[in-house]
């Protein structure tokens, strides 16, 4: 990109070109070093790992629908989906930001290990299952199992989260805003103290959500009870 | 695996074309189901008093014109079979119970994959694009129909176990995911009658469904039933005379997407079967939740 001109914008349509090859032209980009950083992806028509793997600072903008692992094991890359996500959108994503505006479905962000994934509507079972350090902002709701054995990171939920919420849940932070189903196993309510406000007003800044009032959150995590907790049984690992 | 859809016209242009949009939805499924498809599709319903059967010959030279004089000398009526493939559909001048109940006891030989007044069962093992082709899938015009892409994880690849499963007179199942309470359950089922030609567990299901609608149940009673006696992987879609019904099991490992249209209501495994529909960009588009069962029906006029 040459300075002090538009930042031209690469348009790629799913409808012509094979998606191995827009993954390829991506991928690319990093191991060259050097090409467009302005993506446009056009009739994605629910086609799958639209955008995977990306591993540069790109902005890539996807006009539609997507199937499952959109996004899936992003590095620094921002990825927009102007649609709806199938399951595993941004699987195991390490740093970057994704946004979607539309619904995902289940395992949004499973084993997230750095970044900032937005979805704008709502997320289905198990959003954020296993992250492992992802941020997660959902300006919906979250259904079933959602951070399931989840490690580190904050799980953000403007909305109502389903049942099992936070299951043998590590060290991740989870912040609802509406009705909790049920909680899982291991998983309590915590105080929300005036740093764990801040928190999530930082992360709603990020995510663009700006509808929305920090205090009105609860905080949940580990009672840190369950068998791996036990000082006795760190032999067994 | 497996692969469904399902697709429910409000426009006369959808009902027109409706094969061919089923067959564009069932090629999308296809790798998620390689090794069998079906269908129900739902059509030119048989005159009142009269039924029709979708039978299944494993005979590629079968009499299906001799089977209808039989059956004219029976109940009356002069009607041509309209055969496809392996399968012919044949119109009987009386209730479907007893059309089915004749075939099953004069031809042993023969399978009844449907009885009642709209219903057609087509399916058949292989690739879902030949089949669609062996069938002239896109010739088959419809209020409503439902598919299946199969992957086989409980029993044997065949044409009867392959979906949709009769439940019932104008009801059929398809079924992505697997049951581990199927032979208990079809033991009991047994008890009560109902009867079963294959070991699949979707037809378990069926004939759950069958049993519990025999009782009294309201379908939706009956797919509540589900939730509650059926232990395994499911997303069922059921099929009636006026419309279908969709349930996810309440973990919901089997995905599901809906979405509508002025012109269409349409279901999948996943989306892209959809977004061969036209106006899919612009459907209103949702997840079903799990154990919650969603009704489409056609206004009675």
């Amino acid at each position: 990109m040459v300075t002090g001109t538009e930042p031209v914008t690469e348009v790629v349509d799913l409808a012509l070109t094979p998606l191995r090859e827009l993954n390829q032209r991506l991928h690319d980009v990093a191991t060259a070093g050097e090409g467009p950083r302005h993506w446009r992806v056009v009739n994605p028509r629910g086609a799958h790992a639209v955008a995977c793997g990306l591993d540069a600072e790109l902005d890539v903008e996807i006009d539609g629908h997507v199937g499952y692992y959109c996004a899936g094991m992003n590095q620094l890359a921002t990825v927009r989906v102007r649609g709806n996500a199938g399951t595993g959108l941004a699987e195991n994503m390490m740093s970057g930001l994704v946004v979607v505006d539309g619904s995902a479905s289940q395992s949004a962000g499973a084993t997230g290990r750095g970044g900032l994934l937005v979805v704008r509507g709502d997320a289905a079972a198990r959003c954020g299952i296993s992250m492992k350090g992802v941020d997660i902002v959902v300006r919906g709701s979250v259904g079933h199992l959602s951070a399931f054995m989840a490690q580190t990171g904050c799980l953000v939920v403007c909305g109502d989260a389903g049942d099992a919420l936070g299951d043998s849940i590590y060290e991740a932070r989870l912040y609802v805003r509406g009705t909790v189903a049920g909680l899982g196993a291991d998983c309590i309510e915590k105080e929300m103290r005036e740093e764990h406000v801040a928190q999530v007003r930082d992360l709603l800044a990020r995510a663009e959500v700006d509808d929305v009032d920090p205090a009105d959150f609860r905080r949940y995590g580990s009672a840190r009870q369950l068998y791996t907790f036990k000082i006795d049984n760190a032999g067994a690992y | 695996m497996c692969g469904i859809v399902g697709l429910f016209a409000k426009s006369p242009g959808i009902e027109e074309r409706l094969g061919v949009h089923l067959t564009a939805m069932l090629a999308q499924m296809s790798n998620r189901g390689p090794d069998s498809a079906g269908v129900a599709v739902y059509r030119d319903p048989a005159p009142f008093g009269s039924s029709k059967l979708t039978l299944y010959s494993a005979d590629p030279h079968e009499h299906w014109g001799a089977l209808c004089d039989e059956l004219g000398d029976a109940f009356g009526g002069e009607h041509e079979p309209n055969v496809r493939a392996s399968h012919a559909v044949v119109l009987v001048e009386t209730g479907a119970a007893e059309a089915e109940a004749w075939v099953r006891s004069r031809h042993p030989e023969l399978r009844v994959m449907s009885a009642g007044r709209v219903i057609e069962i087509y399916k058949e093992v292989g690739r879902p694009e030949v089949f669609a082709d062996q069938f002239h899938l896109t010739d088959v015009h419809g209020t409503h129909a439902l598919g299946h892409t199969r992957m086989a994880t409980e029993s044997r690849v065949t044409t009867e176990g392959s979906h949709p499963f009769s439940t019932g007179l104008d009801l059929c199942l398809v079924h992505n995911g697997s049951l581990s309470n199927h032979n208990t359950l079809r033991r009991a089922l047994r008890r009560e009658g109902i009867e079963f030609q294959t070991e699949n567990d979707t037809e378990v299901a069926a004939g759950y469904l069958a049993w519990r609608l025999r009782e009294g149940a309201s379908l939706e009673q009956a797919l509540e039933g589900c939730l509650d006696d059926l232990d395994g992987f499911y997303t069922f879609a059921v099929g009636t005379a006026d419309g279908f019904a969709v349930l996810r099991d309440p973990i919901a490992c089997k995905p599901a997407v809906l979405a509508e249209t002025d012109d269409w209501v349409a279901m999948a495994s996943e989306y892209h079967a959809i977004a061969v529909l036209p106006g899919a960009d612009d459907a209103r588009m949702w997840e079903p939740e799990p154990g919650v069962v969603y009704v489409w029906e056609q206004a009675r006029v």
